[in-house]
């Protein structure tokens, strides 16, 4: 799915990376816990979560991530934001909740993709 | 012939939570820049990252080195908080003492400390309790 269609799906604004919508992506996570996150996620490269600081876009960028959703119609700062740029991360801002976020792009084909297990 | 390794610096701010790992996206950029295998990349980052955050939460911040050879990666995290008064507890997946306000931004999951070990291929930590703490961890190029 290219996240341009993420875009469309969650009726999302482009926050950071609007010359990257055009990449495809293939998983995703939703996860509010970035523990978690990094404990656990292999090769999502969408995370949508309804945390909003600092460390969702540094926990991304270790991760490899391309795209955050921002759900709940959260908006981050501008040092976020310049963060994700620099990285070449996509910020996308949805009214959409949580559950119906997720729900909406995995009806639409984008996978859970596997998680690290042992 | 052993050539000396690149070494890098960071002063790691514990005051507050929102600067709490800047050193660790400084690292990753560094490593691709010098170029590193993504893959190694990843983990040295995954790691320095959990151990910067452990700092800032835990130990009020620290240092943190990073020395690059031809064959490895160093990482050496040091602080002077409290210590780890049990560390094969501390090890334990799941075992936290993060307060609420630290939850709330997500991490306390007790998580870290298995996963930075898991990323890396030696992990080494002194830790003496009202002293400090050091993690030393190694990755193999
Ligand atoms: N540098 C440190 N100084 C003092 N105590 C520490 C330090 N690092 C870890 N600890 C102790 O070890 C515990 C476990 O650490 P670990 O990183 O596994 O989990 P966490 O930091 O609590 O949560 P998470 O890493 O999942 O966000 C901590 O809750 C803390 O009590
Ligand atoms: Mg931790």
């Amino acid at each position: 799915m290219k996240i341009k269609t993420i875009v469309e799906l969650l009726n999302a604004e482009v926050l950071a990376g609007a010359d990257k919508l055009d990449t495809d992506v293939h998983s995703a996570c939703g996860c509010d816990l970035l523990s978690d996150v990094l404990a656990f996620v292999k090769e999502q490269a969408v995370l949508l979560t309804g945390m909003c600081n600092p460390q969702v876009v540094r926990t991304a960028v270790m991760m490899d991530m391309r795209c955050i959703v921002f759900v709940r119609g959260k908006v981050p700062g501008q040092d976020v934001i310049d963060l994700a740029e620099e990285h070449g991360l996509v910020i996308l801002t949805s009214d959409e909740r949580m559950y119906s976020a997720c729900g909406k792009l995995y009806q639409n084909g984008l996978a859970a993709g596997s998680v690290i297990d042992d | 012939m052993t050539k000396e390794p690149l070494r890098f610096h960071f002063d790691i701010c514990g005051e507050n939570f929102t600067s709490a790992g800047e050193a660790s996206v400084s690292i990753k950029r560094i490593l691709r820049q010098i170029g590193i295998s993504p893959d190694i990349i990843r983990r040295v980052s995954i790691a320095m990252y959990e151990c910067e955050i452990n700092m800032v939460i835990h130990a009020n911040g620290g240092t943190a080195d990073v020395d690059v050879y031809t064959d490895k990666i160093i990482l050496t995290l040091k602080d002077e908080g409290p210590g780890i008064p049990d560390l094969e507890l501390a090890m334990q997946e799941g075992y936290s003492t993060a307060p609420d306000s630290i939850r709330s931004l997500g991490f306390g999951a007790g998580m870290g400390l298995p996963n930075m070990k898991k990323y890396t291929d030696v992990m080494d930590i002194k830790t003496e309790v009202g002293k400090g703490t050091t993690v030393t961890m190694t990755v193999f190029l």
